[in-house]
């Protein structure tokens, strides 16, 4: 029963920072490549071409 | 010495230490792999982006009434818009890195090795999946090319880094036919399928500068992958080793 408890505790610690880091990157990538605002897209202009993201 | 050991063992403390393993490693990795990707494209792209420009905005005209010199003064460097370059390539690549970094975490967990050497696989296995992959049906583009509806495109691009990050995962760790024929159709899928296509090719710039500009983004991309993930790998050992130390101390 404790072993069994604390695995679950042991697996949990390490999923929260992962998922937590993995949003973080898929955020991040969606604001530099992706998100349409004017300014934002002005910015980021070059990069999404030159990083192949779909700009236009 | 019994409060720092209680400390130590508490599982916040653990997943703390977890995280912040995981960002700093993928700050490093992200801010000096994204630096260097945002000179190579400086040098190597950026140039032949302001060419095509000079078509797109019709300053020049291709098979216009007279030939176009293929030597045009494009300008120089531009402080504004290349410094925002710069920041948006190495943000955009600290956020690659940080999705590799989990990719790379969970793969160390099962049993791989995961270190600057092995990071150099990993690197080549995330340039297939966010540059290379989408860009086989959707080709980087050149400024001026026709597209379709830009929320298509991005639901595809986002479908096609997905499924071929699965299929390059069950490649590598899958162990047996059924996982390497699913990664097999996992990485056809979305060509097999097709990308959001225009009605009709408008594009003013000539071919020659298109081709130029998706070969020179994927080689900078490569590089900057390679980089990326052979950064990626020697961090993630580097804050390990230091947080191990730290615990023992």
């Amino acid at each position: 029963m404790t072993t069994q408890t604390s695995k679950a505790t042991l697996s949990l610690t390490k999923i929260v920072p992962l998922a937590f880091a993995a949003v973080l990157g898929i955020a991040i990538i969606s604001i530099t490549g992706h998100v349409q605002a004017s300014a934002l897209h002005d910015a980021a202009h070059d990069v999404r071409h030159a990083t192949g993201f779909p700009c236009h | 010495m019994t409060r720092h050991t209680t400390c130590a063992t508490r599982p916040d403390s653990r997943a703390t230490k977890m995280l912040s393993r995981l960002l700093i490693s993928g700050l490093f990795a992200g801010a000096a792999a994204g630096l260097i990707a945002a000179l190579l494209q400086l040098y190597f792209v950026q140039p032949v982006l302001l060419h095509a420009e000079l078509y797109e905005s019709g300053e020049l005209v291709h098979f216009g009434a007279q030939a176009v010199s293929a030597h045009q003064d494009i300008g120089g460097i531009d402080l504004v818009r290349d410094g925002l370059s710069v920041v948006f390539t190495m943000l955009t690549y600290t956020g690659y890195a940080f999705i590799l970094l989990v990719l790379m975490a969970i793969a160390e967990m099962r049993g791989a090795t995961v270190n600057g050497r092995t990071g150099l696989i990993w690197g080549l296995a995330g340039f297939v999946a966010f540059h290379f992959a989408p860009g086989f049906t959707l080709a980087p583009e050149v400024p001026g090319v026709a597209a379709a509806d830009v929320y298509a495109r991005q639901i595809w691009w986002w479908a096609t880094v997905l499924s071929a990050s699965a299929g390059l995962w069950l490649i590598a760790f899958g162990g047996n036919w059924l996982a390497w024929g699913s990664a097999a159709v996992l990485l056809l899928a979305p060509h097999v399928i097709g990308a959001p296509e225009p009605d009709s090719f408008t594009g003013p710039v000539p071919t020659e500068i298109g081709a130029l500009f998706a070969s020179r983004a994927f080689g900078v991309g490569m590089a900057a992958w390679l980089l990326l993930g052979c950064f990626a790998g020697f961090f993630w050992q580097r804050e390990g080793a230091r947080i191990s130390s730290i615990q023992t101390a």
